[in-house]
């Protein structure tokens, strides 16, 4: 089993893709999962689809870490979360990180092995990076 | 004292005034939000009053739940998690009982607005639907401690929700879409606040009887 995978939650299935596609340029062999949109494909997000990204991705990793965009994504993951049994909610962590950034770094480090929190704590680095040097 | 039926006639009651109001809510939304509130909201309570139809021996937690589970999952904005733990809370508040008395009733919205405030972490004054909800239910426990009948005791918490609603019209938001305008978030009713007036509104005129 793969140490930790990874989740992207948009409100949007096409910028939920991209940054997927974004991410995986940088590191192989990650599980990558995407949970974006609404159950009609439309904009929003939806704690069931979540819920069902993170089973989904359970069964194939040790843990998941979530990076999110905007406000009702962290809201449905928490409800997303709470819908798991408690051995499962255990192995997510969520990313306190901006959506692009945060994800690159999360798959950067669970490609090198990291479990989540070290996974997690690598994408919460991308609060501090400026984009214009 | 409310039962089953009630329950039935307030969230029959709630979805008619959220398509009623469908417009003005994605109005409201438009100003300071990605103008989806009054269109997700129809979508959450008409998927409510398909679960609630059936089956016919439900409990009032059960159809409290069937709700909580429609707008958690056809409402893909923030409402969603929102309104859904609130019904959720509700239905949790109301295990086990087949009629509610004008206590349990309070302890219901009571509970409502502690899940809102756990799941979005909103005080008042942050231009919300709290700003609504939290005086509407301090109003009805209030009432309800007085000894007041329920039908007054519910009028007593639509006003203070439509009180509180009127007082998210000067706010900055601090919270939600609207958060990221800043300033031009100002002079605009939030539309969270005003759903949650119908859903009182809803309240005073099918739970009070029964």
């Amino acid at each position: 089993m793969d140490e930790c995978a990874v989740l992207i939650v948009s409100h949007s299935p096409r910028l939920a893709e991209g940054v997927r596609e974004l991410a995986l340029q940088m590191a192989h062999g990650v599980r990558v999962g995407t949970a974006g949109g609404t159950d009609d494909g439309g904009v929003g997000t939806s704690a069931i689809l979540i819920a069902d990204s993170l089973r989904s991705l359970l069964q194939q990793a040790k843990s998941v870490v979530v990076l999110m965009d905007l406000g009702s994504a962290y809201l449905n993951t928490m409800m997303a979360s709470e819908m798991l049994d408690s051995a499962s909610r255990a192995r997510v962590e969520l990313a306190d990180a901006p959506l692009v950034e945060g994800a690159v770094l999360a798959v950067v480090a669970a490609a090198a092995g990291e479990a989540a929190a070290e996974v997690r704590a690598r994408a919460e680095e991308a609060r501090e990076m400026r984009k214009i040097i | 004292m409310p039962g089953s039926a009630e329950i039935k006639r307030f969230i029959r009651r709630f979805a008619a005034l959220i398509d009623e109001h469908e417009k003005e809510l994605t109005e409201l939304d438009s100003a300071i939000g990605d103008a989806d509130h009054g269109i997700n909201m129809r979508r959450g309570t008409q998927a409510a009053l398909e679960r609630i139809e059936t089956p016919a021996d439900a409990t009032p937690s059960d159809e409290l739940k069937a709700v909580a589970m429609a707008l958690i999952s056809k409402v893909g904005g923030a409402s969603g998690p929102l309104y859904g733990t609130a019904f959720l809370r509700a239905a949790a508040a109301t295990a086990g009982k087949d009629t509610l008395d004008k206590r349990e009733v309070a302890a219901m919205f009571a509970a409502m607005l502690a899940g809102v405030q756990e799941r979005g972490h909103a005080s008042v004054g942050e231009k919300t639907m709290v700003d609504a909800l939290e005086p509407a239910s301090q109003a009805l426990t209030v009432a309800v401690d007085r000894g007041e009948p329920l039908v007054e005791a519910l009028q007593a918490a639509l006003a203070a929700a439509q009180a509180g609603s009127d007082s998210t019209i000067p706010l900055i938001a601090q919270k939600g879409r609207a958060s990221y305008l800043g300033e031009r978030s100002r002079d605009h009713r939030d539309p969270g606040s005003a759903s949650t007036v119908l859903l009182f509104q809803a309240a005073a005129e099918s739970l009070a009887d029964g």
